[in-house]
């Protein structure tokens, strides 16, 4: 039963960048594939993010990027969840990253980085095959 | 007299002749199809196979284009165009600090440049200081870091601000950064007379699309409106907006709908300062556009063609405008940053060209060609030369700005132009019946409209209907290339310099020129209670940019996006 539960999906965009035509795109195409989602809206702090994210009880984060600061809000966003029990959720980034940050990006747990060009369809294929409905807590 | 272009007996002729020539067509079909099911531009408007007189039969020469510098300014702004001066090579730039962009600036004017336009970092860009926590990780990043008057000064030094004009991008902010420019300018000797330049300004297209958010949409039209109050008595020569379609359509608006919600935003503005009490042919005439040239050819042509017969039209008969000076849409174009792949990023010099040759072609007055690695980052001094230089060849070896508008009178063009104010002032229309552009804000009307627009496009170049080279055909992988690096040092160094700064200045000087601005803000609008001098005064006392603005959020409250998707 429980895994029956649709997947519930924040896309969120941290920092500054008010970019968020990848973001709304990716939000609607996983709506659209039968995901529960949740769009944060531009600048929000990583505190608010991992907040919204606790509040909404979601499977996965989706951080969205174009700024460049994605070396201080990623770790920090990271740090938060494992600070909150909460790292069990997948967390992925979309944007644009430097080709060096992206192995140090998934060193710290951010499970996948979608760069410019992907294709949504592959997206939600990733998610399907990667995110599973997170065991209710205790 | 009318001026129409063709006899009523030459129409017929050709009429009939055109449906001869549609069965040879089909017939020429069977034995070869065509080659898609659909023709479509960029934006989705479906075009025909062949356009002929017949498609302009209607038109008048004298009333719908018109010569050059002429009422409806459909040939151009300007009586000469290029034949006199050529458009201004203005490279959008900002990176890290005041002195690494005053560095770039020297670069690209040493290059050819012939105007400034400036990047701010995010920080800059949204009303905070470096120092402050929402700041963290971006000084630098997406532009130049300009906290006070002192990084002002250090932006343009060794440049002569009587000579060169500079635009800069920034919005909510736009009257703090304009009354740092002042004054770093008069500090310098230079008269504010004599400036000339632009501010962005456009707060409206914030909300529906750039996203560029501090205050609620009314405070942002007063600051907007006190801007332009201040430039017509102050700063003559200062373009105080530049109304802006080019985020609208990054955001993934079509060409129409740019067109519409930035013409649109325009009445709006123009409504605001006419409630202020300012006579319209007293300030229209240093309103500006900035449109984006996507790579839809001659889409953007007709775009750019239709704005300014729209603008004119509506200047002359909505707002009873006298001058024609009032009613020319004079309008900078950027390349379009979308349009560009990571993949195979050398080919961007060639989407980058051919927008570049669009806007040529639609009659600009300023150009931006954007970077080959745009994609990826801040231009590094090698993309940025070849972005440069792809003006200059434009300009001096093509042979393109020879001729004024050399595309009027191609049946296509004309009536391609015809369709995007036909559908544009559909939405006008529209708004018009919606209670204007703040209240379709409101309902999120417009910020909608771009969103199924940007997923509509999307889902085509999913199924392969609009063909992107190097992502959905051809594909490729993204390669590691050579980009400029901001070093995330900086961001200490200009924490400790503001900090410096901070501890030096006469607090209690700056506190009165803030608590002058508050009263100001709290006041009724009016020219007394202005808010440029105040902020002139502000920032010549040691103000910073954040604690200026925080007077702003302090009176007039905070907007944060709806979320929408």
């Amino acid at each position: 039963m429980g895994n029956e539960r649709k997947l519930r999906i924040l896309i969120a965009k941290p920092g500054l960048d008010g970019h968020d035509r990848g973001a709304r795109v990716i939000a609607r195409a996983l709506r659209d594939a039968g995901f529960e989602v949740i769009y944060t809206g531009c600048h929000q702090t990583p505190e608010q993010i991992v907040q919204t994210a606790l509040q909404e009880d979601v499977d996965m984060i989706g951080l969205s990027i174009l700024s460049g600061a994605h070396n201080y809000s990623f770790p920090r966003i990271m740090e938060l969840l494992r600070e909150n029990n909460a790292e069990d959720i997948v967390v992925v980034g979309g944007g644009i990253f430097p080709l060096e940050d992206i192995p140090k990006l998934k060193a710290i747990g951010i499970k996948e980085i979608f760069t410019p060009g992907s294709k949504l369809e592959d997206i939600v294929k990733w998610v399907r095959e990667n995110v599973k409905p997170r065991k209710a807590a205790a | 007299m009318g001026t129409k272009m063709f006899s009523e007996s030459a129409i017929e002729r050709i009429e009939q002749e055109y449906k001869e020539w549609l069965q040879e067509y089909e017939k020429a079909l069977q034995k070869l199809p065509e080659r898609l099911e659909r023709f479509s531009t960029v934006s989705d408007m479906e075009v025909k196979s062949l356009y002929t007189p017949l498609d302009i039969k209607h038109k008048d020469y004298m009333e719908d284009i018109g010569f050059p510098g002429c009422y409806p300014f459909t040939r151009g702004v300007q009586t000469t165009m290029y034949r006199a001066r050529l458009w201004t090579m203005r490279m959008f730039a900002g990176l890290g600090t005041a002195e690494q962009t005053n560095e770039r600036f020297h670069y690209l004017i040493n290059h050819g440049e012939t105007g400034l336009s400036v990047a701010f970092d995010f920080p800059t860009l949204m009303g905070y200081d470096t120092d402050s926590p929402l700041a963290r990780g971006e000084c630098g990043r997406c532009g130049v870091a300009i906290d006070t008057i002192e990084d002002m000064q250090r932006l343009f030094a060794g440049i002569n601000l009587e000579e060169v004009t500079t635009s800069m991008t920034i919005n909510p902010p736009a009257s703090v950064i304009w009354a740092m420019y002042i004054a770093n300018a008069e500090n310098e000797g230079y008269s504010r007379r004599k400036l000339g330049g632009t501010i962005q300004n456009d707060c409206l297209k914030e909300f529906i699309a750039q996203k560029t958010l501090m205050l609620p949409p009314e405070p942002s039209l007063r600051l907007v409106v006190d801007t332009v109050e201040f430039g017509t008595r102050e700063v003559p020569r200062w373009n105080t907006i530049s109304i802006s379609g080019y985020h609208i359509r990054e955001a993934g608006a079509t060409a129409v709908q740019e067109l519409a919600f930035t013409i649109y935003d325009g009445i709006t503005y123009v409504e605001e300062c006419i409630k202020r009490g300012l006579n319209v042919d007293d300030f229209a005439g240093r309103l500006s556009f900035f449109w984006n040239s996507h790579i839809d050819f001659f889409e953007e042509i007709a775009k750019m063609r239709a704005a300014r017969r729209m603008w004119a039209r509506i200047m002359k008969n909505r707002f009873k405008a006298q001058n024609p000076r009032s009613m020319m849409c004079r309008f900078h174009v950027q390349t379009a940053g979308c349009s560009l792949t990571a993949q195979e990023p050398y080919n961007n010099i060639i989407r980058t060209t051919t927008e570049a040759l669009a806007a040529i072609l639609g009659g600009c007055q300023s150009l931006h060609t954007n970077s080959l690695d745009e994609v990826y980052m801040i231009p590094s001094e090698f993309a940025v030369k070849i972005a440069l230089r792809t003006q200059q060849i434009l300009a001096y070896e093509v042979g393109v700005a020879n001729v004024i508008d050399p595309l009027a009178g191609s049946y296509y063009v004309e009536a391609l132009t015809d369709r995007m104010e036909e559908e544009a002032n559909e939405y006008i229309r529209k708004l018009d019946e919606m209670g204007g552009m703040v209240a379709a804000i409101e309902k999120n009307y417009p910020q909608m409209e771009i969103a199924d627009s940007a997923y509509r496009f999307q889902q085509q170049v999913e199924r392969g209907e609009k063909v992107i080279i190097g992502i959905n055909m051809f594909p490729s992988e993204i390669p590691p290339l050579e980009v400029l690096k901001i070093d995330p040092e900086i961001e200490r160094l200009q924490i400790e310099r503001l900090h410096r700064f901070k501890e030096r200045r006469n607090k209690i000087k700056v506190q009165k020129a803030l608590d002058e601005l508050r009263r100001r803000c709290e006041g009724k609008p009016c020219w007394e209670n202005n808010v440029m001098p105040a902020l002139i005064e502000a920032v010549k006392a040691g103000a910073t940019e954040q604690e200026c603005c925080d007077v702003y959020r302090e009176v007039f409250g905070t907007y944060t996006d709806p979320a929408s998707f």
